[in-house]
């Protein structure tokens, strides 16, 4: 097996790894890296902080691991190799009619590692996670490679697991209906924080996601669009050819003047009465996958995301966090508030019934101390943040925030022994040690 | 009515990403490799992904004795018929300045073998009068470099035969068009180190297609490489002996 010595990172990239990737294209090859020894498995490197990063150490790029397996069109039933894009997935099956069940907002992400975070989409009050709709997988572990079904413990600690059970090879998902490959979008403003809140409440929609300005201060804080939307049939123009953001942004491209003015005018582009349209289904749901590498435009030194959900009754919690953002003036555009119901198919889960709030911040001096702040607010209000997105999080105060640490990491100790798929995300958060 | 594909060397990295653009429009495919286990999975993958057929079929270039059974199944394809030659194999420089007789294997996989094949599949095409030929050589056939010159001979054979054989089947309506690719991110150049303008198999697939569809000569992909190389072709060989790029 050829190892590549490289250099890599998350989406946000303000974190870093140095160490040794295989990039395995069909699944004899992955057999021959892992038996030199197991190592953990990335995906798109789509998750923000280092869940995906092993420095000092060797993983295994899945994404050329990305064929489909079977389909069976009566019961909507996919096995398809773990390095596959949900995107893909949807460019193949929408068009006859099927979805995955819960899509993050990023087509790239694999479906390893939608496992791997048991991610949500704009559905998720209504469909639940993306580990609920999975009903098998294969693993390879210190036991050597195994199917697992949904009664498992194993399979309890592999959803929203960290890829910490084993490096998954194929899944068998459980797609849903829809029209076709567009939807109906409907946008409403929402003049703050309690209209927003209280529309979001009352959304009956089956995709809803309300867009947040961060920068907006006093009686406006918090104010935004809500969109909300259903899946139909139709012909709308196929969406516009993908760019690319040559090289890293100056530091002033995302600077609070230039943030504020943008939200502003992105608020009053929707109608006060709101608008409703149609939109091919992949610019609904990745709006922002057209433009690739758009984390360049954070400059070299990257962001963070922070994402937190807090419980339904702390919407209090959620007015104190927007109040230090906007008067710490250093988010950028790209920030949702949304609904979450209760679904969770994993020990390690992040949803819980409630308001999740994601805001990126360029990694500028204050940002962390900022995030920190935030944290705590999160963990006062019985919240907690989500690891995929996560890069500074403290290692007690996250682990308190899972609730089922204990029988995820038995699971895992059983599953992989030697410690061998520990990433730095694991590490720094010590979620694999005893305490 | 859908198209029939022949595909020599289905599973190469590039390979797949074509095959997939062909299967999403619905042609029929025959992937050729030597690993059966492989293609059997990729030629699932291209029937859910709507190929109105996909079938796993034996190819080695170094066995020639099994090209008959090939250009059998080939030949039962009904309507238009087409073929593509991935296959090429690459092995370091160092390995065959130990090792002599790796000359052999690099010059098969990379040209002898698929223009064998290409050579017994020819008076198909003529007979019926059109389709299409791609073959992908490589920019490294263009000049003779020290770190790769055994696979650079055998991909200028390759490249010089095709040529030759556009000029034949151009006669009766065949087109054939030799791609050139630069540096691309697959299996063959993973953990080589960094490499100018590597671009990806999407890109090249994309290229081929168009290519296909302007009835493209010679195809260099990433297109800056005809540039590339038309300098680097141009370094007076007194001089460029004494390079090492
Ligand atoms: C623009 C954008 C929008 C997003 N929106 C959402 C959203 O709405 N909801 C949401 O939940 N998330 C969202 N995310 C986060 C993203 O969905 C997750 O981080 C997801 O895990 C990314 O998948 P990946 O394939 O890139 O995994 P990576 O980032 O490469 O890896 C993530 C984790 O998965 C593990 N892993 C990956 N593949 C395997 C495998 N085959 N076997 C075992 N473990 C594996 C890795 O070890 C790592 O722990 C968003 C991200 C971006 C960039
Ligand atoms: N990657 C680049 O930078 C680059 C640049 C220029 C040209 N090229 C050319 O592009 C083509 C595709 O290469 P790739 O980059 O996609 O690499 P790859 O994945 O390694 O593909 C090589 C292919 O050749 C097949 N092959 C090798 N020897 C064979 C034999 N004796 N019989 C049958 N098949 C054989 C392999 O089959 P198995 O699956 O059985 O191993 C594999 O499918 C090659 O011709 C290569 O020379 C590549």
């Amino acid at each position: 097996m050829r190892w590549n010595t490289a250099e890599y990172a998350g989406w946000g990239r303000a974190l870093r790894a140095e160490g040794e990737l295989a990039r395995p294209e069909r699944r004899s090859v992955l057999g021959a890296a892992l038996a030199e020894g197991l190592t953990p498995a990335i995906g798109n490197r789509r998750s923000y902080g280092d869940a995906c990063l092993n420095s000092g150490g060797r993983a295994v790029d899945m994404s050329r691991l990305d064929r489909f397996l079977g389909f069976d069109p009566e019961t909507g039933m996919l096995t398809v190799e773990a390095g596959l894009s949900l995107g893909e997935i949807v460019a193949v099956m929408a068009p006859r009619g099927w979805l995955p069940a819960a899509m993050p907002g990023t087509g790239f992400a694999t479906v390893g590692g939608s496992v791997a975070h048991d991610v949500h989409g704009k559905n998720h009050h209504g469909a639940g996670t993306f580990g609920q709709h999975v009903s098998a997988l294969t693993l390879i572990n210190g036991q050597g490679e195994q199917r697992v079904t949904q009664d498992s413990e194993l399979f309890r600690a592999t959803m929203g697991g960290l890829g910490q059970t084993g490096v998954i090879t194929s899944a068998e998902l459980k797609l849903a209906r829809c029209k076709g490959d567009i939807v109906t979008v409907t946008e409403r403003r929402a003049e703050g924080l309690d209209e927003h809140l209280a529309l979001l409440d009352g959304s009956e929609a089956t995709y809803s996601v309300g867009w947040i300005d961060a920068t907006a201060k006093g009686t406006a804080m918090g104010r935004g669009i809500l969109e909300e939307a259903e899946t139909g049939a139709g012909l709308v123009p196929p969406m516009k050819r993908s760019k690319t953001v040559p090289m890293d942004a100056p530091g002033f491209a995302l600077s609070s003047p230039v943030v504020r003015l943008f939200n502003a005018a992105y608020y009053r582009r929707v109608p006060a009465r709101g608008r409703s349209m149609v939109k091919p289904l992949g610019e609904f749901f990745f709006p922002l996958d057209r433009i690739h590498d758009w984390n360049r435009l954070y400059g070299k030194r990257g962001f963070h995301q922070f994402q937190c959900v807090v419980p339904l009754a702390e919407a209090e919690a959620l007015r104190e966090m927007l109040r230090r953002i906007s008067d710490a003036g250093l988010a950028s555009p790209l920030a949702v508030l949304k609904r979450m119901g209760s679904g969770r198919a994993g020990f390690m889960s992040f949803p819980m019934e409630g308001y999740t709030l994601a805001v990126d911040f360029p990694a500028r001096p204050g940002a962390a101390d900022l995030i920190r702040g935030l944290e705590d607010i999160t963990a006062e209000a019985g919240g907690r943040i989500y690891l995929a997105k996560d890069s500074l999080g403290s290692p007690n105060r996250v682990r308190a925030m899972y609730p089922e640490l204990d029988a995820w990491r038995e699971a895992v100790q059983m599953a992989d022994p030697g410690g061998a798929l520990a990433t730095d995300l694991v590490r720094r958060l010590r979620l694999r040690d005893k305490v | 009515m859908s198209e029939t594909w022949i595909i020599l060397g289905a599973t190469s990295s590039m390979a797949r990403v074509f095959i997939r653009e062909l299967a999403g429009r619905g042609d029929a495919l025959l992937l050729a490799g030597r690993n059966m286990d492989d293609l059997k999975s990729l030629a699932q993958d291209c029937r859910l992904r709507g190929a109105a057929q996909a079938e796993a079929v034996g190819f080695d270039a170094r066995k020639p004795g099994g090209f008959a059974a090939l250009l059998k199944t080939a030949q039962e394809a009904p309507g238009v018929l087409n073929a593509a030659v991935f296959v090429g194999s690459m092995p370091d420089q160092a390995e065959i300045d130990a090792d002599p007789s790796l000359v052999d294997g690099t010059v098969t996989d990379s040209f002898t073998g698929p223009a064998r094949f290409l050579q017994m599949l020819a008076p198909e095409l003529e007979t019926r009068g059109k389709g299409t030929i791609v073959g992908v050589g490589s920019v490294a056939g263009d000049r003779g470099r020290l770190a790769n010159y055994v696979y650079g001979a055998a991909k200028a054979g390759l490249a010089t035969y095709l040529s030759g054989l556009r000029n034949r089947l151009g006669r009766s309506g065949v087109h054939v068009m030799t791609v050139k690719p630069g540096p691309v991110d697959t299996a063959m150049t993973w953990g080589l180190g960094p490499q100018p303008f590597m671009t990806t198999p999407e890109a090249v697939a994309r290229d081929i297609l168009k290519g296909i569809r302007k009835k493209r000569n010679v195809l260099y992909t990433a297109g800056i490489y005809r540039i590339v190389m038309l300098v680097i072709r141009l370094i007076p060989e007194p001089v460029f002996k004494k390079l090492s790029i």
